[in-house]
């Protein structure tokens, strides 16, 4: 293979539009899709600093997503996404330890039942 | 005003099954769409109402509840199980020798798709151009099956099973080897995820549903009871006698 430079691909780019604030950002994420798109939407909407979150797939053939924030009173958009970004693994590694208890419950006690 | 508030939860927490379609599909609860409620994300009361409940658990499949959770966050949860979670399952076949009649491409194709149990957090991923394959990402596994005649059967019988030895591979209702073929296969088994190839997710389907509510627009009695109970699973409707009359 050729050298290292031409195959690492950005994880994730800013795109602003000319003379606009900081507070209206679309991010493209590479090699995402509907996975972490919707579900980190619902996390960025939770925010109430947040007046407009949307996320879109720019052609169904390239796994890459367009996500858009635009906060009220110009805060800078990186704020609202950083925040979504760590409630989303808060949650999921709240649900992760939620199941494993449960599941480790249920076993024990289908166990004892025996 | 207690009727519209009552309309406003509805929106907010149901979704409703009309006769042409579907209604309250998106969830609604962001912050400053209902003056009354505050539904800033808050970590907290999350955990409060958060709950898991296993109705069912055996050693292929599972169900669970999930109460307190936005459908778009279970949704990616089901979306990681089916393509990004990662398994062993067979990517190259090496053919020496096969006489039957399934064509190589068949038979590496379906030999691919066949569960491997083994636990792929042992193992890591292999790189794009290593042809070999080391001890830390392949498992190799060989299929060497040789079908001849059984020289003890009787005259008569025409059940296959007693006639050749070794005339069927692996999968209980494929009778494809006959006397004279033979089959010689090395395969080596990778680690992937579902997103490569559907061979590599882990589970059959996962799925999941919201929580039904059923409400009975008008009082149900006597015989109509007893056929209402009987369309549904046990336990989800209860019968009651009151004035010796059956009612839901």
């Amino acid at each position: 293979m050729a050298g290292t430079e031409e195959t690492r691909k950005p994880v994730l780019e800013m795109v602003q539009a000319e003379g606009t604030d900081e507070g209206c950002v679309t991010f493209v994420l590479h090699d995402e899709d509907h996975t972490l798109g919707n579900s980190l939407r619902y996390m960025v909407m939770k925010n109430p600093d947040v007046e407009f979150c949307g996320y879109s797939i720019t052609h169904p053939s390239e796994s890459k997503i367009n996500f858009r924030i635009q906060t009220r009173g110009g805060l800078p958009a990186v704020e609202p996404f950083r925040k979504g970004l760590n409630d989303l693994t808060e949650v999921c590694q709240y649900v992760l330890d939620t199941f494993e208890a449960r599941v480790k419950e249920f076993s024990d006690r289908e166990a004892a039942m025996d | 005003m207690a009727a519209p508030m009552r309309n406003v939860d509805e929106i907010r927490n149901r979704v409703i099954l009309g006769e042409f379609g579907v209604k309250n599909v998106h969830s609604t609860d962001f912050p400053g769409n209902y003056p009354e409620y505050d539904d800033t994300w808050n970590q907290k009361k999350f955990q409060k109402n958060f709950r898991i409940d296993i109705i069912q658990m055996d050693e292929n499949s599972m169900e669970f509840d999930m109460v307190g959770i936005d459908a778009a966050i279970a949704n990616a949860f089901r979306r990681i199980l089916l393509a990004e979670v990662p398994t062993m399952a067979v990517e190259k076949v090496f053919i020496y020798n096969n006489t039957s009649i399934i064509q190589d491409e068949i038979l590496a194709h379906r030999l691919g798709l066949i569960p491997i149990k083994a636990d792929p957090r042992l193992f890591e991923y292999r790189n794009a151009d290593d042809e070999e394959g080391t001890e830390i990402d392949t498992i190799q596994l060989q299929l060497k099956v040789k079908c001849t005649r059984n020289p003890r059967a009787s005259k008569d019988s025409s059940d296959p099973s007693e006639l050749y030895i070794n005339h069927m591979v692996y999968s209980r209702d494929m009778k494809w080897l006959r006397p004279g073929q033979e089959l010689d296969i090395v395969m080596h088994c990778v680690k992937g995820i579902g997103k490569d190839h559907a061979k590599f997710s882990p589970v059959a389907t996962a799925s999941y549903r919201l929580l039904p509510e059923i409400t009975l627009l008008q009082p149900v009695k006597g015989e109509m009871a007893e056929r209402l109970k009987r369309c549904f699973s046990p336990g989800v409707i209860e019968l009651e006698s009151i004035e010796g009359m059956i009612h839901v």
